[in-house]
């Protein structure tokens, strides 16, 4: 906006305020009415879905679903669309989230055309409804990502019993773990953020896996404090993760 | 049967009002000094502060034509706000932030023992949803009604602040239960900020105190959640609403105004 266009805008405001009526009573008393409203649904929502607790956090445990709260979907599942396409890995580690909130905060100054009717505002009308859609659309599907906890696989048919019991409980471990909240296991669990680890075996060794475990790269939690506390539970997870392939 | 009005007095036999100390050597009497006590203690503090003028510039300047009921979302996301804060004193009432245990043991006490206690917790559980619904329909109104446009740009730059403190402090509230589902959906998330661009790993080390996550992450986290952020939206709150009375809130679009015609420049 240059001057003219500020001072145009100044004056109109001035004649648009004036002819308007004061802040109190006539304000306030729909703030007030929508406060109320505010009030009544908090307490309607508190009263009908109360506030559970789950068990207590024990960092030495396995089970357990790394789940945000719903309106940080959005954001979970950014990080997991960005990792389904390789072109774009680059830029989910330089951070989309941190884009659009520079976006959020310079919009004053890269939207500086006087107008304000959004019928005159293609380009804001599109960038908001997309926004909008987006944002639901991610939540929506972060909602309704499968359950981390339930894994159903086939033991390939070439083990000895006592490899399809290590099978077996190694797949229990990776089901309490959540792990599938962010890898794919075949069928199961969701692809991404975290690689998909159906063909794990081939690719690492099992002191490898086992040092990922340990170490791994961030967001995955460490699986040390398992290792020190339940060995035999740890073992069964390397020893399922590299019958993978 | 209905009753006629009585007629109006003369002003003649109409009772005049008293005036303060009007009989005897013009003392105030205690009697008149307690009436008016209400008013003698107000006087005593613009006196003093001058406040009135403030007061006056905020409730009574004008709105614009045309305001309607989508301009109510930012005092109804500031009652949201306050309704965590009255919730989260009585919280903290209860809470320990104390990784061993204790602070499973004080929430599990506020939601199975104490008066009430579920019921508040549900509420600034609640309530964090709530607000965040209507922080995010406030910046929506504000963003299709051009209304971040000159003069409000900083107006929006805080409110931008503020979502961001807002969406912070559902982040931080989320681990104080130190349950299983806040503790490791805590431990991702925190590790997701670390891989944040320049300043993520700082950011995360900041958060757990620490490269791992250890005993004094928690009262880190309760630090932050009921200290500092609380403050700077507070203070925040403050800047956004004084822009607020100092530019006017803006008017809706699609009005114009109507050229007053006592100032047509032929009628000069």
């Amino acid at each position: 906006m240059n001057q003219a266009e500020k001072e145009e805008y100044l004056r109109e405001y001035s004649i648009l305020k004036n002819a308007g009526k004061p802040f109190f009573p006539y304000a306030v008393a729909k703030d007030s009415v929508m406060a109320v409203v505010v009030m009544v649904v908090i307490i309607f929502l508190a009263a009908m879905f109360g506030a559970e607790l789950g068990p207590k956090a024990d960092p030495t445990t396995t089970t357990y679903v790394p789940r945000p709260d719903w309106y940080f979907f959005f954001l979970f599942e950014v990080l997991r669309v960005m990792k389904n396409v390789p072109k774009f890995t680059d830029m989910a580690t330089i951070g989309v989230p941190t884009i659009c909130m520079i976006l959020l905060f310079l919009l004053p100054f890269y939207d500086r055309s006087p107008e304000r009717w959004i019928g005159r505002r293609p380009v804001a009308l599109a960038a908001g409804l997309t926004t909008i859609f987006a944002m639901a659309y991610l939540t929506y599907s972060g909602a309704n990502t499968g359950s981390p906890n339930s894994v159903d696989l086939n033991p390939p048919s070439s083990l000895t019993s006592s490899q399809r019991a290590t099978f077996r409980a190694g797949e229990a471990v990776v089901g309490q773990s959540g792990c599938l909240a962010c890898h794919v296991i075949g069928h199961n669990g969701n692809n991404g953020p975290g690689p998909p680890l159906t063909a794990i075996g081939t690719i690492l060794r099992p002191q490898a896996i086992a040092s990922t475990l340990r170490n791994p790269t961030a967001p995955m939690p460490s699986f040390a404090d398992l290792a020190k506390d339940n060995p035999e539970k740890f073992n069964n997870l390397v020893n399922f993760l590299s019958m993978l392939q | 049967m209905p009753k006629l009005p009585a007629p109006p007095l003369p002003k003649s036999l109409q009772p005049r009002p008293k005036r303060p100390g009007e009989n005897g050597n013009g003392a105030v009497r205690p009697v008149e000094a307690a009436q008016e006590a209400g008013i003698t203690v107000v006087d005593w503090i613009d006196e003093r502060t001058s406040l009135s003028g403030g007061i006056r510039w905020l409730l009574f300047r004008k709105v614009p034509k045309g305001i309607n009921w989508f301009y109510t979302l930012g005092s109804a996301t500031m009652f949201a706000f306050l309704n965590q804060a009255v919730t989260g004193v009585f919280l903290a009432m209860f809470y320990r932030p104390d990784a061993a245990g204790g602070a499973y043991e004080s929430v599990r006490y506020i939601t199975d023992d104490a008066f009430l206690g579920q019921l508040v917790r549900a509420m600034h559980k609640w309530g964090a949803s709530v607000m965040i619904i209507l922080i995010f329909l406030h910046m929506a109104r504000v963003f299709f009604f051009g209304a971040y446009k000159y003069p409000r740009e900083l107006t929006w730059i805080i409110g931008v602040v503020l979502l961001i403190l807002t969406l912070a402090m559902g982040f931080t509230g989320y681990l104080l239960p130190f349950d299983q589902r806040s503790y490791w959906a805590t431990i991702v998330g925190v590790n997701i900020n670390g891989t944040g661009p320049f300043i993520g790993p700082y950011l995360s080390d900041f958060l757990r105190a620490g490269p791992e996550f250890g005993a004094t992450t928690l009262s880190r986290f309760y630090a932050i959640h009921m200290m500092l952020i609380p403050g700077l939206i507070a203070a925040l709150i403050g800047a956004h609403l004084y822009l607020i009375t100092k530019l006017g809130i803006s008017a809706p679009p699609w009005i114009k105004a109507q050229e007053d015609p006592g100032l047509r420049e032929s009628q000069v």
